[in-house]
């Protein structure tokens, strides 16, 4: 099982979608909302592509569209099998 | 009630901002130059006016950035400086009193070639998600619209060349619809290799290699135009709620406006360029007599030079009015041509000064034209007549006059 922390997923969010000037990502943002981060529905989409891509973990569009907050994504990362190669 | 302009922003290849623009315009700063992007030196045509000093860091969040095509990132910089320039802010209306009118022929084309890259070469579920919306003629109107919270009637209107024309008479439309302020005027690029090949596919592009002889329009020598990227971005803004809010400036009217379809090719019957004028000048209420200038199409080409000659005799008489066509330092920008042009026609009503047509210089007696060349020419100027033309029929024409009040 793939271990996806919050310094990667900061990584992937700022890669795939930038950074909103007026919020600090370095900080503790495991419980703030994406929407409050800047992050919209696109802006995950493109983030669990990337995620796909580099951990090879495909996570369903249904169960993204349930996530809020960074914790919840990388719960959801976490506990999601990485088939077999 | 009247529509005026209030605030103006430009992005262009010989300068950044409609000031620098305007200064650069005046001086006769040529930015035709071999293109610098990517290796041109086996393409049949190598230059183009380029923007060369644009760092999209210093004028665009960050956030902005992964989902946007270079033209729409001009789009939203000259948006954000002809907000700035009109003392707009988010405060200033409330939002559903502005709208977004822009124009685009070209699309994405950057953005959407390292995604085709991504796709060919790594397969679809590399490709951006951005995509979905990063390549389309409607993205300028949108990013503008969310970035400054405009949410007003909104549209994107696509004309090829004359289309920019085409969005500042619909953002009057909008006004006189009862929205108080539009956001208006178009921008285009489109550099990387794929854009290039896809116009120099249609085969009107110069393939001179002297950048002061490669786009001479009405000169005997026109052989072809040079491409350019940017374009500008106006607020049109109904008179009353500009006066009541106290606009800064006010630059000029939208007196007319008209637009025309040339006929079927073979028909016999004319081209519509000269119907296009002359619905303009009725619509403004305007004589061809009133007129001080006139910001030409410019195709570059004898037959459309010729043409549009025609048209301007037709109108106006043997020469009958200034003509110009500083479009020649810049390159063809597509739908940012038209509203470029009328950022210029406001600052010769502002400045008694028109600007001169680039290089051309040798201009035939027959076209009966009063071209500006070599210098600018200094002159009040009231009202100024700017047209546009687009590939396979587009013909627009936009009559800004001083505005009293």
């Amino acid at each position: 099982m793939a271990q996806l922390g919050i310094d990667d997923l900061r990584r992937i969010l700022i890669a795939c979608a930038g950074e909103d000037d007026s919020i600090d990502l370095t900080g503790d943002i495991l419980d703030i909302s994406f929407e409050e981060l800047g992050y919209d529905s696109l802006a995950l989409m493109e983030s669990t592509a990337r995620i796909k891509q580099e951990y090879g973990i495909d996570l369903s569009d249904d169960a993204i569209g349930d996530v809020e907050t960074p914790r919840a994504l990388l719960e959801l990362v976490n506990a999601t099998e990485v088939p077999a190669a | 009630m009247s529509t005026v302009i209030t605030g103006i922003g430009a992005v262009t290849p010989n300068g950044l901002g409609a000031e620098e623009f305007w200064k650069a315009t005046l001086a006769g700063q040529n930015a035709v130059k071999e293109l610098t992007g990517f290796d041109v030196s086996k393409y049949p045509s190598r230059l183009a006016g380029q923007i060369t000093d644009y760092e999209a860091k210093a004028h665009l969040p960050s956030r902005l950035l992964p989902q946007t095509d270079v033209s729409t990132r001009y789009a939203l910089t000259a948006a954000a400086w002809a907000l700035e320039n009109a003392g707009v802010t988010e405060e200033t209306l409330p939002d559903y009193d502005m709208g977004t009118v822009t124009s685009n022929a070209l699309g994405g084309f950057e953005f959407t070639h390292q995604e085709f890259n991504k796709l060919w070469s790594k397969g679809s579920e590399f490709v951006s998600v951005y995509e979905s919306f990063a390549w389309f003629y409607a993205v300028n109107t949108g990013q503008i619209s969310i970035r400054h919270k405009l949410r007003g009637p909104s549209a994107a209107l696509v004309g090829e060349q004359a289309g920019g024309l085409d969005a500042i008479g619909h953002a009057r439309r909008t006004v006189r619809r009862g929205t108080k302020l539009v956001v208006s005027g178009g921008v285009d690029a489109a550099f990387d290799p794929w854009g290039w090949a896809s116009q120099l596919a249609g085969g009107l592009v110069s393939t001179a290699t002297d950048p002061k002889a490669a786009y001479l329009p009405f000169d005997e020598r026109a052989a072809g135009y040079v491409p350019g990227e940017g374009g500008a971005i106006l607020i049109a803004e109904d008179s009353a709620s500009a006066l009541e809010r106290g606009a800064p400036q006010i630059y000029g009217e939208i007196a007319g406006y008209a637009s025309t379809f040339d006929p079927k090719p073979g028909s016999g019957r004319a081209p519509g360029l000269r119907r296009a004028a002359e619905l303009a000048l009725a619509d403004a209420g305007l004589e061809p007599s009133d007129i001080d200038v006139v910001f030409a199409d410019a195709a570059g080409l004898p037959d459309k030079d010729r043409e549009e000659a025609e048209a301007l005799r037709a109108v106006f008489g043997v020469r009958g009015v200034a003509v110009t066509a500083p479009k020649a330092l810049t390159g063809r920008m597509y739908a940012g041509g038209g509203p470029a042009d009328l950022v210029a026609a406001l600052l010769s009503i502002r400045d008694g000064v028109i600007p001169a047509s680039g290089h051309s210089s040798r201009i035939p007696e027959e076209y009966g034209i009063d071209l500006v060349v070599g210098e600018p020419r200094t002159k009040p100027v009231g009202a100024a007549l700017v047209l546009a033309r687009g590939r396979w029929g587009f013909n627009s024409a936009v009559v800004v006059t001083r505005h009293s009040n």
